[in-house]
């Protein structure tokens, strides 16, 4: 047989391709399920990071369990809605957000109690430089004064942007206020090596990251926007 | 693999012996005379971005030893029916799909590894030790010295990257596997982790210093002028 024949090539070529084909089409589905899994167990892992609580990924599901005690969706005017079957879990807010009718986006909260005090986490997503950002914000039992942040990213520069998921710029965001007496205000993250001592509302960012750091910022005033109604009748609920 | 292995095993009489010093040579050669990063100076990219860790080394290691196996194997058994116009295309069809699987299957069972490793897997397909050792062995060897070949070669790559990795996670970062082996009490006498050994440029000195340690050992690879 001629392996070099014009009509050899093709047909060993298609028959390739289809085998190889079919072959990574099957390990892709067959291997799913688990990767879904780690996927789920993760992004727990993540919500109870932003209010200090470390896991594995083998408790992350019980943890979670134990100290998520509420999780509420709310439409993009921050009123309560309820969707059959789908829990605040079940959203994926970077897909949710890319969503093009801003009211039919679902906006999910995490409630948290442990010892009798709550703390209210928000899911945020927005991009950086180079692709997605996201993270989670807890507020404290008030909705003013953040308690903790996680933040992640897709493929920001490692060493500069990349930092956002390094404890040193996440802790940087604990005990700032997004409210200045009852108007909202986020708290913006500024260029690099700028002195934030004293203030309440602005957080120092990563010199030479600086877009990834506006990132930042600007995913955490698009988003929180849509809860401060809640947060304002919580507020006034409590008082 | 070991389906081949063991055919070959029944029928051995009338042909070379298994471990013939041939054979041999197609494991040992790769680790020291003919080793594919320190003498071929291949695959030097993922030994710079791999190595910060000893564990990412030791997954990096295992994966290629995987994807070389398989694809030596693959190529080597096709090697009578693959157009040679076509050759180079087919080997990386070959390679690619076995690095898609071996990061499939890192993303469900190892997770967190595979997030570290996240764009190095997809490089092994542009490993240039793997293509080089398809084309110039694999095409035209039977599938058992391929075999030897690919593991010959993985473990002469493996073993750079994990010597690397070690002195760097080390003296990087006081670590071994992720644990501390420095004691605080030599942090509290003031020595401090080398922050540059975490960079990419300390590990092309490192790999500098095995070759330079390697040259003046084996008399075989010192050159005359």
């Amino acid at each position: 047989m001629d392996v070099n024949k014009n009509s050899y090539i093709f047909t060993f070529s298609a028959i390739l391709v289809v085998v190889v084909g079919a072959t990574l089409a099957f390990a892709a589905e067959s291997l799913k399920p688990m990767q879904k899994e780690n996927v789920r167990l993760e992004k727990m892992q993540n919500i109870l990071a932003s209010v200090k609580i470390e896991s594995t990924p083998e408790e992350a599901s019980a943890k979670f369990e134990q100290y998520i005690v509420e999780q509420v969706l709310l439409d993009h005017t921050g009123t309560q809605l309820t969707k059959d079957g789908v829990t605040a879990f079940d959203i994926d807010v970077v897909k949710e957000f890319k969503t093009i009718d801003e009211d039919k986006r679902s906006y999910p909260l995490f409630i948290f109690e442990d010892g009798g005090e709550r703390k209210y986490i928000v899911p945020l997503a927005g991009k950086g430089l180079w692709g997605p950002i996201w993270g989670y914000v807890a507020f404290n039992g008030d909705m003013n004064t953040i308690y903790g942040s996680t933040f992640d990213h897709k493929t920001e520069t490692p060493g500069l942007g990349a930092e956002i998921n390094q404890p040193d710029f996440q802790d940087k965001f604990i005990g700032k206020t997004i409210f200045e007496g009852s108007e909202y205000v986020s708290v913006e993250v500024v260029k690099g090596g700028t002195d934030v001592s004293g203030d309440k509302h602005r957080v120092d960012g990563i010199s030479g990251g600086t877009i990834t750091s506006k990132g930042v910022g600007e995913m955490m005033e698009r988003t929180l926007n849509v809860y401060v109604p809640y947060f304002k009748r919580s507020q006034k609920a409590a008082l | 693999m070991s389906e081949t292995a063991e055919a070959t095993a029944v029928v051995k009489e009338p042909r070379e012996p298994l471990f013939s010093s041939k054979n041999k040579k197609l494991l040992s050669d790769p680790l020291n005379d003919d080793n594919p990063i320190t003498i071929q100076v291949l695959g030097i990219c993922s030994a710079l971005a791999i190595t910060v860790q000893v564990k990412q080394a030791v997954v990096m290691s295992l994966s290629v030893l995987v994807v070389m196996i398989g694809a030596n194997l693959i190529v080597s058994l096709m090697r009578n029916l693959i157009p040679s116009r076509v050759r180079i295309i087919v080997q990386l069809v070959i390679v690619a799909a076995l690095v898609i699987l071996v990061d499939q299957v890192l993303k469900a069972y190892v997770y967190d590894v595979s997030k570290q490793l996240s764009v190095f897997v997809g490089l092994i397909i542009t490993n240039c030790i793997i293509m080089g050792r398809l084309e110039a062995f694999a095409l035209a060897n039977k599938p058992w010295p391929s075999f030897l070949d690919a593991i010959g070669n993985a473990a002469g790559y493996g073993w750079i990257l994990i010597a690397v990795a070690v002195v760097r996670e080390l003296f990087g970062s006081g670590k071994f596997w992720g644990y501390q082996v420095i004691p605080d009490a030599v942090y509290d006498f003031g020595y401090f982790n080398n922050g540059l050994m975490i960079l990419p440029p300390m590990a092309l000195i490192t790999v500098g210093i095995i070759i330079w340690i390697q040259r003046s050992k084996n008399t075989k690879l010192i050159e005359e002028n």
